[in-house]
C-alpha cells in the first residue's frame, strides 16, 4: 500500500532559534504588533510502500528519529495518509 | 588538504581518507575537516555522519583513538553522537568569516595538551551554523567535567557559554568550530593553530 508522509520538524522549547527571533523582530517594523512566539521549522514530505498503516507509522517514525530529526534540538510531528 | 599541509609542516605524515572507504588504514589519529558536506542539506553533518568511513571512525574513537572535528567536522561528530550538543545558525543569521580570539579552557584534551592553560589563541572562523547549543543538563555536565576545551573571548555567533570547542568524557574526541589549520603559517596571519596540531601529534 502506498502512503504519503508529512514530517513537520520543530526546534525544541528553549533551543536558540535565530531565524524565528529575526522574523519576530521584523514584524513590528512592517506594522504588525503583538505577534509573538515565532519559530521556524521545516517540512519534509515523501511517499513509501508499507503493508498497512501500522507498518507505515513504524517506518516513518524510524526514519524520523534516526535521520530527519536531531533529537538534541528538534522534535517532529508525522502525518500519514494512504494514497490511492 | 589544509589540515594535511599543517600536519606536514610540523614534520608528521598524513593520509587522506575517502568518506566512501570503510577502512581507516591504521592511522594514529583522525581529523574530520571543515567544508559543506552534502551542501549542509537537512542539517550540517547529518548525511555525512552516515558515510561508510564513519563506522571505522566511531570504532576508533570508542577505543580511545584521537579524533578532532573542525567546523563541519565538529557538526559531523555531534550528529554521530560522539560529542554532545548541536550547532545552530549563528545568532545574527550572518555567515561569519573573521579572525577570532579563543581562550584555552583546559589542557586535558588531545587537542590542547601542549597549549598554555588560560592562554589566548588567534584562529579564524568561517561558518553560518556555528552557534553551539545544548540543554541545561548537558551544559552543567560539560562545565563540571571541565570538557569545554575552548571558549570565544568575544562570542561571534551566540554559542551558549561562549563555547568554541568541547571534548567527550574520555577527552580523546574534540570538536571545534574555528579552523586551526588556517593559523599555521605567518602568511595567513597567525601560527597559533600549530600548538593544537602539536598537541594532537603528541596525543
Amino acid at each position: 500500500m502506498k502512503f504519503s508522509i508529512l514530517v513537520e520538524v520543530q526546534l525544541l522549547e528553549g533551543i536558540s532559534d535565530p531565524a524565528g527571533a529575526t522574523i519576530e523582530r521584523a514584524l513590528p517594523v512592517l506594522g504588525y504588533q503583538g505577534i509573538n512566539d515565532v519559530s521556524v521549522g521545516k517540512t519534509i514530505r515523501f511517499t513509501l510502500e508499507a503493508t498497512d498503516l501500522s507498518h507505515a507509522k513504524e517506518l516513518s517514525e524510524q526514519i524520523c528519529s534516526s535521520f530527519l530529526t536531531n533529537p538534541v534540538i528538534e522534535e517532529s510531528t508525522i502525518t500519514i495518509e494512504e494514497v490511492s | 588538504m589544509d589540515v594535511a599541509e599543517a600536519v606536514s609542516s610540523l614534520g608528521a605524515s598524513s593520509k587522506l581518507l575517502w568518506h566512501g572507504d570503510e577502512n581507516i588504514h591504521g592511522v594514529d589519529s583522525i581529523v574530520i575537516p571543515g567544508g559543506f558536506a552534502h551542501g549542509d542539506y537537512l542539517r550540517p553533518g547529518a548525511i555525512a555522519r552516515f558515510s561508510p568511513v564513519m563506522k571505522a571512525v566511531t570504532q576508533f574513537a570508542l577505543e580511545g583513538g584521537p579524533v578532532v572535528g573542525i567546523c563541519n567536522g565538529f557538526q559531523v561528530l555531534t550528529e554521530a553522537g560522539l560529542l554532545p550538543g548541536a550547532l545552530q545558525k549563528n545568532r545574527g543569521l550572518k555567515f561569519v568569516c573573521e579572525p577570532a580570539t579563543l581562550r584555552v579552557e583546559t589542557t586535558e584534551s588531545i587537542l590542547t595538551n601542549k597549549a598554555a592553560a588560560g592562554g589566548n589563541l588567534h584562529i579564524p572562523i568561517n561558518h553560518f551554523e556555528g552557534n553551539y547549543t545544548c540543554n541545561k543538563e548537558t551544559l552543567k555536565e560539560l562545565q563540571e567535567e571541565n570538557r569545554i576545551v575552548l571558549r570565544y573571548v568575544n562570542n561571534p555567533n551566540g554559542s551558549i557559554d561562549d563555547i568554541a570547542g568541547v571534548c567527550n568524557n574520555k577527552r580523546n574526541v574534540v570538536g571545534l568550530m574555528p579552523h586551526p589549520e588556517r593559523a599555521c603559517n605567518e602568511l595567513l596571519g597567525s601560527t597559533d593553530g600549530q600548538v593544537l596540531f602539536q598537541s594532537l601529534l603528541a596525543a
